[in-house]
């Protein structure tokens, strides 16, 4: 199933075009969007740091976790609703972009990486609540969650470049397959 | 040497120059520029937040900047290594935009800030009793998120 004739529609709302050509929503929605990374992802940093024993040591994991995460949540609020602002004034070169199906596939990644720490190793967090270093699989989620939002501003931050997109032919056979681009000859 | 022959011998920089021709570099820099500025940004509102009493309250104001410092001084060298170089590459476009003039000089204010005013408000709890620590936690804040507007808006500009 293919979500394109969805993305078109979008793309024909008047609402879409007014927020894509508009002079200063636009550029206030990419700022706010960067503004919330700093909560979001940088808190998040925080934490993963904790979680592989870099940073704040003499802090219950606990502790940290839970006081940072009401702020952590409301940056993710922010990212998410900014972010399909963004999505929905550019649509349907969104969808097509790579760099945006790398980002969603990363982003469901980084949450099952959340789910699994969450229904494992953080279960027995009262067990190691307080060391330095904590045990190996909550330093294995604390790593893995560094590098996945590493290459998740990596993939966002790409998406700008249109090297890879559909109107650009000829492009190779697996970036047209992964972009989903729809060629004439089809 | 006056400030635009400077910038015109910036942008004639042979760094400048690869970075400009290369398809791939000044996005791959500008994403390492985003990296350190969330990390940065973590840093520096577990401290502010934290200076207002909004998080981790139960803990010494000192004892999470002291912890927090390395990462603080890590991400910033990494903005402004990054930060050379992309200017590097369009040093004139940043000499005319007025969001880049905005970007430096709050970010000179906030570095200097940082490590002197704000460094002092988080040497212990209350230092600057809880109005100034407060002040200085807010100002600290708008002064690092006018950093990174101007930097947004610099690619806007021009």
């Amino acid at each position: 199933m293919s979500l394109l004739p969805f993305c078109q529609w979008l793309d024909e709302t008047a609402w879409s075009t007014a927020l894509h050509e508009s002079l200063f929503m636009y550029p206030l929605t990419e700022s706010t969007h960067v503004w919330a990374l700093a909560l979001f992802v940088g808190l998040t940093v925080i934490l993963d740091l904790r979680l592989v024993g870099l940073t704040l040591r003499s802090l219950p994991v606990s502790e940290v976790a839970r006081r940072l995460l009401p702020w952590t949540v409301a940056g993710f609020v922010v990212m998410v609703i900014t972010g399909v602002m963004l999505f929905y004034a550019i649509p349907v070169r969104s969808y097509q972009s790579i760099f945006f199906r790398v980002k969603v596939v990363l982003l469901i990644i980084a949450g099952l990486n959340v789910w699994v720490f969450h229904s494992g190793i953080w279960r027995r967090v009262a067990t190691w609540d307080r060391a330095p270093v904590p045990p190996r699989r909550a330093r294995v989620a604390g790593v893995a969650s560094l590098v996945l939002w590493t290459f998740i501003i990596f993939a966002g931050r790409m998406i700008a470049y249109n090297w890879f997109d559909c109107d650009r032919q000829p492009q190779p056979g697996w970036v047209n397959w992964a972009a989903g681009c729809v060629l004439e000859s089809d | 040497m006056s400030m635009l022959a400077f910038v015109q011998w910036c942008e004639a920089s042979l760094v400048g120059g690869t970075i400009r021709r290369s398809l791939w570099l000044f996005p791959v820099i500008e994403s390492f520029h985003l990296v350190a500025f969330a990390v940065l940004g973590g840093t520096v509102l577990l401290v502010d937040l934290r200076l207002l009493g909004l998080v981790m309250r139960s803990q010494p104001v000192a004892l999470l900047a002291a912890g927090i410092r390395p990462f603080f001084r890590g991400s910033l060298a990494v903005m402004l290594v990054s930060g050379v170089l992309l200017f590097l590459s369009e040093s004139l476009k940043c000499y005319y935009s007025f969001p880049f003039k905005v970007k430096i000089a709050s970010l000179l204010i906030a570095i200097v800030f940082a490590g002197t005013i704000r460094r002092k408000a988080a040497s212990a709890d209350d230092a600057l009793g809880p109005f100034w620590s407060k002040l200085v936690a807010v100002i600290s804040i708008a002064l690092w998120a006018t950093v990174a507007w101007g930097g947004r808006w610099t690619g806007f500009s021009g």
